[in-house]
Formats: C-alpha cells, sequence, structure tokens
C-alpha cells in the first residue's frame, strides 16, 4: 500500500487508528443484543475496526463505514481487495480476527430478519435439482421456520417476486435451463421475498445481459423508494455514479467512502486501483534488475 | 400470473402424495411385520436361532425359487422387507449426500466400522460374553465409523491435505487394520468369529428377527428424518452460505445428515456388507437424478430404486445360497442404474438422443424453407404480388443453394409436406400458403440477426450467412423481441438479407465457395 491512513475521505476509517485488538474483540457480539455506543439504530450497516484474515494474511484490514439509510451504495475495487469477504464476513459466514458490525444498531445474530443476500452467482452449483421457484421460495424458510411444509401462499409471495424481476413465466424452468442474467434475477427475487431492510448484493450485474442490467436497475431504485437500503459489490466504474449514490472505495482497506459524487474521484480511484500496479510494477522491476545481475 | 398459480398447486399435491407414499410403505411394512410374527408363533426358534448362528443359515438357505419370490418363508420375508427399507433410507439419504458432495464420506465410514466390530466382538469375548451379540458388534461399529469420520475431518482441517486424499488415507488405514485384527482372531483359543466376515461382505441369510426389526426401525426413523428436514436439507445441500445466513446451522445440518448415514450404514452392514454400503448410498440417487430435475421427485425415486435394489438383492441372494448378498444388492442397483442412465426421462441417453436429432432435423426444415423462400425473392423480386414466394422451384435449383445431399434434401421435402408446408409441382416444388407464412417468420429471424451480426459484432457482410445459420435455430422469441428492439426495427417488415443472395439470379457457384 503505498497511501498512507490520513485520506481526506469522509469515512470513519482514522478513528479506528487508535483501536487495539481488546477493545474489538470485547465488542463481540454475543455479548449483547442492545445498541452499543456510538451506532444508533437507524444505521443499517455499521462496520468499524474490521479485520479478517484467511491463514494469518490479512484480506480485509482495519476497514471502517457506515451506510446511510436509504442509500444504495456500492462497494468498488480491484480484484482480490476483499469486497466479498467484507459482506460475507458482515453476515457472520467468515470469522472475523476482530472488528464489529451493527445492523440498524444490532448484531447480525438478532437482526437477520431485517437483511437480504444476494451472493455471487458462481458460488452454487447450477445443475441443482431445482426449480426457479424453488429457489425463490428458499428466502422463505427462515420465516416458514424448521420443519414446516412449505404452503401455497409461500409460493404465490415467491412467484410475485419473480414477477417483480421479469421471468414468472420461468418459474417451472430448471435453473441450468436459465440464462445467466435470468440465475442473477432468480437470486434477486430470493433475496426480494425475505423483504429485508438491508440488501447485501455480491456482484449481481456480474455477466449479465443488458435487460438483466435495467430489471435489476429497476428493483433497487424501488426499493430505494420505499426506504430499503442496499451495498452492493459492484465492478463497472462508469455505471458507478448512474446507479449508486454512495460508494465505497475498497483495496483490503477502505481507500474512501461517502457520496459517490465528494467520494468517486479519479484522485481515490488512483489510490485503490492504481497502488496494487504499482507495487506489482515495482516487484516486477526488482525482479527484472536481479535477473540482469545474476 | 394466472397460468402461474394455476401450476402452484402441482409441486405441493406431488410433496403430499410422496408423503402418502411413505406413510403407506411404512405402515405396510409394519403390518406385515406383525401379520408374520403371529402367523409364525408355532416355529418361534427360527427368527431366534437365524439371529444367533449365522453359520447355521448358510445350509438352511436354499428354497426353492418360487417359495422366495413369493415370500412365503418367514425368515426370507423379513429379511427381504428390511433390506428393502434399507434401501429405501440409503437411497433417500443418500440423494441428499450426492448432491452435498459428500457421498464418499459414507465409504470411509462405512470401512473405518471394521476395526470397531472386530474390537468389540474380542473385548466381549475375553471378558466371557457373547462376543457375537449384535447389539455389542453394533456399538464397535459405530465407535470406529465415528472415529474414522472425526480423523477425515481432522485431516482436512488440521493439514493441507484435500479431502479425496484424506479419505483414502482413514478408509485403507481403518479397514487394514480390521482385516489385521480379523486375523488375529482366528488364533484366540476362545469363542469362534466365524460370523464377523459376514459384515464385509454382507450375508442377508445370517439376519434374523430381531435384526430385520432393528433395520426397519432405524430405516424409518432415518425416512422421517429426511422428509421432516426435507425443505432445509434442499437448503443446506443447493447454498450452504445462504442457509447460513439465514441463521440455519450448517454445523448442525451436516451433522444431521452425517448422522443419517451413520444410521444406516451401521445397521446396513449385515445385509450389505462394508465394502458395498456404498454403492446402496450413491447409485440409487445417481440414477434417480436421470428421472428428475427436482429434488422431491428425485428423493422419491432414489427410495423406490434402493427400494428395489434391496428387495432384489435380498430375493436373488435367497435364490443363490453362495452369492453374498451385498454383492447382489449392488448388481441389482447397477441394472437399474443402466436403465437409468439410458431411458431416463430427465437426462438419460436416449431422450437426450432424441432430443439432438429433433433439433437437427428442425435445423434442416429451417434451412429448406428459407432456402424456399429466398429463392423465390431473388427469382421475383418486381413480382410484388402476395403470392410471389409460392412460385415453384425445381429440385436442382434447392440443390444448388445448400450445400445437402440429395437424399437429405428429398427426406426433408417429404417430411415438410406431410405437415404442409411444401407441395410438389411436377419436379418442383413450391411453398403453401402456410409454409410461406412460416419460411417469411424464419427468414426474418435469421436476417435480423445477421444485421445484429453485422452492426454489433463486427462481422463481414460475406461471412454472417454462416455464422447467423450456426445460432439462430436457438433463437428464444424473447432474443428476437430483444433483437428487434436493438435493431429498432417494425415488428411485421422483412429486413433485405445484409449480403447478396446466391440464387439463379445471380452467380451461384462463386458466392457460396467464397461462404464455405
Amino acid at each position: 500500500m503505498t497511501h498512507d491512513r490520513s485520506d481526506p475521505a469522509p469515512s470513519r476509517t482514522s478513528t479506528a487508528d487508535g483501536h487495539s485488538g481488546g477493545t474489538a474483540r470485547s465488542d463481540d457480539p454475543r455479548r449483547s443484543a442492545a445498541p452499543s455506543s456510538g451506532c444508533p439504530a437507524d444505521i443499517p450497516l455499521s462496520v468499524s475496526d474490521l479485520t479478517v484474515a484467511w491463514d494469518r494474511k490479512p484480506v480485509v484490514w482495519d476497514v471502517a463505514f457506515d451506510v446511510p439509510p436509504g442509500t444504495l451504495t456500492a462497494i468498488v475495487g480491484p480484484n482480490g481487495a476483499g469486497k466479498s469477504t467484507l459482506l460475507r464476513s458482515v453476515m457472520d459466514l467468515v470469522p472475523r480476527v476482530s472488528g464489529r458490525v451493527e445492523i440498524f444498531g444490532r448484531p447480525y445474530r438478532v437482526c437477520r430478519d431485517r437483511v437480504g443476500y444476494v451472493p455471487q452467482r458462481e458460488s452454487i452449483d447450477w445443475d441443482f435439482p431445482v426449480h426457479a421457484l424453488d429457489v425463490v421460495t428458499m428466502g422463505l424458510y427462515r420465516e416458514i421456520g424448521w420443519c414446516r411444509p412449505i404452503r401455497r401462499t409461500h409460493r404465490e409471495q415467491a412467484m410475485q417476486a419473480l414477477d417483480r424481476v421479469g421471468i414468472a413465466d420461468l418459474a417451472f424452468r430448471q435453473i441450468s435451463q436459465l440464462s445467466g442474467g435470468q440465475q442473477q434475477r432468480t437470486f434477486l427475487a430470493r433475496a426480494l421475498v425475505q423483504n429485508a431492510d438491508l440488501y447485501l448484493m455480491d456482484e449481481p450485474f456480474a455477466a449479465v445481459d443488458a435487460a438483466t442490467e435495467r430489471a435489476i436497475v429497476d428493483v433497487l431504485r424501488d426499493m430505494k423508494q420505499h426506504g430499503k437500503t442496499a451495498v452492493v459489490i459492484h465492478h463497472d466504474l462508469q455505471t458507478v455514479p448512474e446507479y449508486f449514490d454512495h460508494v465505497v472505495l475498497l483495496n483490503m482497506r477502505v481507500v474512501a467512502s461517502g457520496p459517490v459524487r465528494e467520494v468517486f474521484t479519479s484522485d481515490n480511484l488512483q489510490k485503490t486501483y492504481g497502488g496494487r500496479l504499482t507495487l506489482l510494477e515495482e516487484v516486477g522491476e526488482a525482479m527484472r534488475r536481479r535477473e540482469r545481475s545474476l | 400470473m394466472t397460468a402461474a398459480t394455476h401450476h402452484l398447486r402441482s409441486p405441493r399435491h406431488r410433496i403430499r402424495t410422496g408423503l402418502i407414499v411413505l406413510l403407506l410403505l411404512i405402515a405396510g411394512s409394519a403390518a406385515v411385520q406383525e401379520a408374520t410374527a403371529l402367523s409364525v408363533s408355532e416355529q418361534p426358534a427360527s427368527g431366534a436361532t437365524a439371529g444367533e448362528n449365522p453359520a447355521e443359515q448358510d445350509s438352511a438357505g436354499w428354497h426353492p425359487a418360487w417359495r422366495v419370490l413369493l415370500l412365503t418363508d418367514y425368515n426370507v420375508r423379513i429379511v427381504v422387507l428390511g433390506t428393502a427399507l434399507l434401501g429405501t433410507a440409503a437411497g433417500m439419504i443418500g440423494s441428499f449426500t450426492l448432491l452435498r458432495r459428500r457421498a464418499l464420506m459414507g465409504d470411509a465410514l462405512a470401512h473405518s466400522t471394521l476395526p470397531g466390530i472386530v474390537a468389540a466382538w474380542m473385548l466381549v469375548t475375553s471378558l466371557g460374553g457373547d462376543g457375537r451379540a449384535m447389539p455389542v458388534l453394533l456399538t464397535g461399529a459405530a465407535v470406529s465409523g465415528l472415529i474414522g469420520t472425526a480423523s477425515v475431518l481432522a485431516l482436512r482441517r488440521l493439514t493441507p491435505l484435500k479431502e479425496d486424499a484424506a479419505l483414502g488415507i482413514v478408509l485403507s488405514v481403518f479397514f487394514g487394520a480390521g482385516v489385521a485384527l480379523l486375523g488375529i482372531t482366528q488364533q484366540m483359543a476362545r469363542g469362534s468369529a466365524a460370523g464377523l466376515n459376514a459384515f464385509i461382505y454382507g450375508r442377508a441369510a445370517s439376519m434374523g428377527r430381531a435384526d430385520a426389526v432393528l433395520i426397519g426401525v432405524a430405516a424409518c426413523l432415518a425416512i422421517a428424518v429426511c422428509v421432516l428436514l426435507f425443505k432445509e436439507l434442499r437448503l443446506l445441500c443447493f447454498d450452504d452460505a445462504f442457509a447460513a445466513a439465514c441463521g440455519f446451522s450448517v454445523l448442525l445440518l451436516d451433522s444431521i445428515l452425517m448422522a443419517l448415514v451413520v444410521l444406516i450404514t451401521i445397521v446396513g452392514l449385515q445385509a450389505v456388507g462394508l465394502i458395498l454400503m456404498i454403492a446402496l448410498l450413491v447409485i440409487p440417487a445417481a440414477a434417480a437424478r436421470f428421472w428428475s430435475q427436482r429434488l422431491q421427485p428425485m428423493f422419491l425415486t432414489a427410495g423406490i430404486l434402493g427400494g428395489i435394489s434391496g428387495f432384489l438383492g435380498a430375493v436373488f441372494s435367497a435364490l443363490f445360497v453362495r452369492a453374498p448378498s451385498g454383492a447382489m444388492i449392488v448388481l441389482v442397483c447397477t441394472g437399474l442404474f443402466g436403465v437409468s442412465g439410458l431411458l431416463g426421462s430427465a437426462r438419460g441417453l436416449l431422450p437426450r438422443l432424441r432430443k439432438r436429432q429433433k433439433l437437427n432435423r428442425s435445423v434442416d426444415r429451417q434451412h429448406l424453407l428459407r432456402a424456399l423462400f429466398e429463392l423465390q425473392e431473388t427469382r421475383s423480386s418486381e413480382d410484388t404480388s402476395a403470392d410471389r414466394s409460392r412460385t415453384a422451384v425445381p429440385i436442382d435449383t434447392l440443390l444448388e443453394a445448400r450445400s445437402w445431399p440429395l437424399r437429405r434434401l428429398l427426406r426433408e421435402i417429404r417430411r415438410a409436406r406431410n405437415e404442409e408446408l411444401i407441395e410438389w409441382l411436377g419436379d418442383r416444388v413450391r411453398l403453401t400458403r402456410r409454409g410461406a407464412v412460416e419460411a417469411e417468420r424464419l427468414t426474418r429471424q435469421h436476417r435480423l440477426w445477421e444485421l445484429y451480426l453485422i452492426t454489433h459484432a463486427d462481422v463481414a457482410p460475406a461471412r454472417v450467412d454462416r455464422d447467423a445459420d450456426a445460432i439462430e435455430h436457438v433463437l428464444e422469441p424473447e432474443i428476437v423481441a430483444d433483437l428487434e428492439r436493438l435493431l429498432e426495427r417494425e415488428q411485421t417488415a422483412l429486413p433485405d438479407s445484409p449480403h447478396v443472395l446466391t440464387g439463379p439470379a445471380h452467380s451461384t457457384s462463386s458466392s457460396e465457395r467464397a461462404d464455405s
């Protein structure tokens, strides 16, 4: 990393600096469900001091940002910047080394019902013997509860969600017979039936056709109008200002986070994407020099 | 939406039917067990001695074929019912483990039961107890099976080894240890270890009434858990991350699934044997996948196929005394698998071939209609009457237009004629009215795609015809609609061909050659 932490970004990165691992761990979500200090209940997602590591190699390092209510927030960064890991650790799917994540001021564990999740399309086996409606109904399993049967009303709810993303006519198709965009819309519909207040989406726009992109954007805007919040991992920098109003620039650390107008500057983008390239080039240069000297 | 909501009823209906079938199966087997228990009360010795003295059963295992098939013999009946239920449960559990990609865990587990069985026998025998009592042996099997499973998990978690290596190591080490222990038992002075071999290959004939009832109860329990947790297990196998995000404990669900595998493997050891137990857990489920694109029917089919395998396997092993029941069950299983692979309605080989053939034919049909249409178009472009596409074309011209052999062309003409798309006029063919409409639709679709390739995909006009051919046959209506939007075409207009048409009005040979 070539940049230091005194970025002019209006994020809370600098406040996380003083925390030691100890304080972070004392905020273990298991300890209390009550809203803890400095994190009001109307903030849909508040991440502070978050570090995640695979085998001692940090993937997400000391990340902190807030997502204001009723906004569409993009998480943007190069490959391997820890975007997916960040999202997964928010939902306790990967263990964190340190840090605190609060959903509407409470830990995720007690706030699941208010969160909808759209995983990456590649994360599952699309050959699995289920049809689109089955997949969407899965969004209701938590509401239905252990061992309870799926009822007709649930299927109707799922059907409505499929209708909302424009593929109700494909409800009974096995999922491998859907196009990439239709698969993505199925996932989106599954998140929609969860009827959440905060949606976390992992690259919903990856490799989809134009019609699907339009459908997803429509759904996102509709969500926003209804006061819902969405945090979306996004890789198409060109469309960030068009689709989103907040952005988190991530490259292991938060480079900047805030309203797109203020934060989404070429300077910050250079820091997010450029730093890594420069470093790689430096290493490559060093290797070449060493080869020459041998 | 109305059509869709109407459809909504069917899956629920199917679940209910499935449940009813299951309950009938369970209830039926229970009733038969009761009835048989009553009918043979005058010879109570048969069940008891069968369980305690497996060696003796070898000689008593021979029955005339009809007696076996009609299940008139009490012992055969309970054994056959027990293994059938075992197969049903194994097929159902197998559907989940197969989709969870845990199929081989069952194999490692089954193999690692052997040292436990032998050790339990040695321990109890040396303490002066009855080493061959089933509870003793099965407890030993369960303990060492669980240790084996835990070793796989530990190897995977604590070392950089991948799952296949961990499975291979544990499976062979435990099985080797078991065989070694078995060798030692031969030299022990006390007790006879003769029956222990049965656990390796399976010997259903050595099962007694108590064993069959144990299998039946365990199988019904496993089936009930599968049905109750069907929704949760499906979610686990499909998308565990989403399950975890929804608050379903992946660890708990995985443990339940593993516990079911342990249960069914342990009770199945006697009938199927530890080497072949994996077959019942994998093959019925894999075969069922050929028949279905949904988990519910796949689950039921796997149960049925497993049940048939268990049933017929046990019957055959009773017919041929020297054949171990495990091997018979696996052979029946494999036969069913082969049939499913060939005929399975969802993904079987033959239905797939037929579908491909159908596609090829529809491609030929489309080529023929379009060729006719375009030949008309080039020939009579001055003629503006609505019927201009219906002048007859000599067969030679058609042959030139596309590079297909005469035989194939004639076959396709014959087919199209049967559907009244084309009619013969002497040695010429022409489109019928219906054929003309269809031909225009196809031509329009083809040209839209050509235009798209030229304007959006940078394909040279000379090449575009063939490229469009390759793909237009798979165009769905919604994609055509997209194309129309993209190219801003009117709904009905037929665009002119973007490239020189090869017809009698042009020098056909040169452009045809350039294309190919």
